[in-house]
């Protein structure tokens, strides 16, 4: 086993794949065998036949259209998320004094936790807070101010804890592709807003695409801070409430399961969408290379 | 500043300088909000009675003092540090390995594996979630910390491998090689040769696992019993049962659990430049030529 080669020769079997086993087997027990159980749970359903649950998921008043008010609050939150950290993340790719500090601040809302952005925004932006106190002093706006208890506090819930996460992912995705290249554009003649448009955002495309993904998953599984922010029996029901209830309330395991499903596959569409829509848009190597 | 600092024509130079303004003023009003937010829970945190007012009538501490022994805030500390140790511990343990050898080696069925490591990140937490608490409520393993320390590892052993597979793809193999030809085993060859060399990258993985698993909620949130809850869900649970409770003193614990993870997450910032990490965590990184 000193070099390739002879390891390739003589052993029939190398044992460094040994070394991958553990973690495999951890993912197989753990994530896989759940799976394939809680699958096959949602096809056993307490009473009815085998698609029962699936039958009651789409015909229930409560539960079938919990799939539209997740999506009409996690798309919106992706956007503005991957939309706002975009333009910030590519001001700040060059190295700078700031780029460090700017980044510690940005990155800052990432430790608040749920429960603090939701009780700060209870109080911040309550009938008494600060916001409204600020706008009656400069007579802006003196009617109540609407942003909790409603779909538009998870919003900005979500903005707030997934912002910082977008930014980073997309920082890091744009600072590795190497700046000769916008260079050599600009030789060429080619303004910033072209180097924009054909240099950087085609190597971004996959590095976006993957950052809308893992910004999307975070925003679909919103659940506490639906429940603390938002008005967990009307607007923003969203469908982890719908699965946590089947399960932890009403112990029915098999719906619960089967919302589960609902919901993972729903989500895999659209990432399936998104991930398709980039290779419309971009092939070619993903690396743009960094030294 | 290279390609910017060239002026190539003028013509776009009120639009630059207007949208440069508007990003500038989103990420004040963004920040400035956010600041006043957490101000609004501190000075909540601090007040004796603080009803519509700029500021609050008085100031005390009772409110943490009060949180501490009503919350049992220093038993749920102590499962915190327990369960976060433990998984990061645990990931590293089977992840850095994992990574070698996907780092390493051509394997049948590597892409499906890599995909097996992708998942648990791309599919939202409830959705995996919800049937392992089952399962785990089946061995009875769920409601105790091991519990816990297992569903949080689901998401924490991947995420370990992704970021430590580029990191030892950058190690020079000859390296290795050289190690084996002065007769090192497997063994010796990871810890005197390899581990030293991935010590940045270990402790890059180990504290952002450490900072994702204080801030992990459904999979504790699913799994966790009355003695096993972490920071994050008794709070969780603190205010979900509002009412009973001061509003104020569940202000003093969010504050205690931003402290905590601020602590943490800074220093990961000092040991991980941000912008270094995640890029070379790619989907396909390029081979080294």
């Amino acid at each position: 086993m000193t070099t390739a080669t002879s390891a390739a020769a003589r052993a029939p079997f190398d044992r460094t794949l040994l070394l991958v086993m553990p973690a495999a087997a951890f993912m197989l027990l753990l994530f896989i065998y759940p799976f394939i159980y809680g699958l096959l749970l949602s096809f056993n359903p307490k009473n009815g036949g085998a698609l029962a649950n699936y039958t009651h998921f789409f015909t229930t008043d409560n539960l079938w259209p919990t799939i539209w008010t997740t999506l009409k609050l996690a798309l919106p939150a992706t956007l503005i998320n991957v939309g706002l950290a975009l333009p910030i993340a590519y001001k700040m790719r060059n190295k700078s004094r700031y780029q460090r500090w700017v980044t510690t601040i940005l990155v800052v809302p990432i430790t608040l936790g749920t429960v603090l952005i939701a009780e700060g925004m209870l109080i911040y932006f309550g009938p008494k807070g600060w916001l409204s106190q600020f706008l009656q002093l400069i007579h802006l706006y003196t009617g109540p101010i609407r942003l909790t208890h409603n779909f538009w506090g998870v919003l900005i819930s979500l903005v707030i804890s997934g912002f910082p996460f977008a930014f980073l992912l997309i920082l890091s995705y744009i600072t590795g592709i190497d700046p000769v290249l916008a260079r050599a554009a600009s030789t060429l003649g080619a303004d910033p807003k072209a180097q924009f448009r054909h240099i950087y955002l085609p190597l971004l495309a996959p590095g976006l695409a993957m950052c809308f993904c893992l910004a999307f998953v975070q925003a679909y599984s919103v659940f506490p801070s639906a429940v603390l922010l938002g008005s967990p029996a009307g607007p923003t029901r969203v469908i982890s409430i719908a699965a946590y209830e089947a399960a932890f309330e009403q112990y029915d395991y098999s719906l619960a399961s089967a919302i589960a499903m609902i919901m993972g596959f729903v989500q895999l569409i659209i990432v399936a969408a998104v991930l398709g829509l980039r290779n419309l848009w971009y092939r070619g190597p993903v690396s743009g290379g960094k030294g | 500043m290279g390609a910017t600092a060239k002026p190539m024509n003028t013509a776009g130079s009120w639009f630059d300088r207007a949208w440069r303004g508007l990003l500038l003023g989103t990420m004040t009003l963004f920040v400035i909000n956010i600041g006043l937010i957490i101000a609004a829970v501190a000075t909540s945190s601090f007040a004796r009675r603080w009803l519509g007012t700029w500021l609050p009538d008085g100031w005390t501490t009772t409110w943490y003092t009060e949180a501490w022994r009503e919350f049992q805030l220093g038993s749920i500390l102590w499962v915190t540090v327990e369960v976060v140790f433990a998984v990061v511990l645990l990931a590293l343990l089977i992840g850095v390995p994992a990574a070698y050898t996907l780092a390493r080696r051509d394997f049948f069925g590597k892409r499906l594996l890599m995909l097996l490591f992708l998942l648990p990140l791309m599919v939202p937490p409830i959705t995996y979630g919800i049937p392992m608490a089952t399962v785990l409520y089946k061995l009875q393993l769920a409601g105790t910390i091991y519990g816990v320390i297992l569903a949080n590892l689901v998401p924490a052993a991947p995420f370990v491998i992704l970021v430590m597979t580029p990191f030892i793809e950058q190690i020079d193999p000859n390296l290795e090689s050289a190690a084996r030809v002065f007769g090192a085993s497997t063994a010796r060859m990871f810890w005197h040769v390899l581990v030293p060399l991935l010590a940045p990258g270990i402790l890059a993985a180990s504290l952002l696992v450490l900072v994702r698993t204080i801030a992990l909620f459904e999979l504790t949130f699913l799994t966790a019993g009355s003695d096993s809850q972490t920071l994050v869900v008794a709070l969780y649970y603190a205010v979900f049962a509002a009412g009973v409770r001061a509003p104020q003193s569940v202000d003093a614990m969010a504050m205690v659990y931003m402290l905590v993870t601020l602590t943490w997450l800074l220093i990961a910032l000092r040991f991980v430049n941000p912008t270094q990490l995640v890029s070379r965590v790619k989907e396909h990184p390029q081979p080294a030529t």
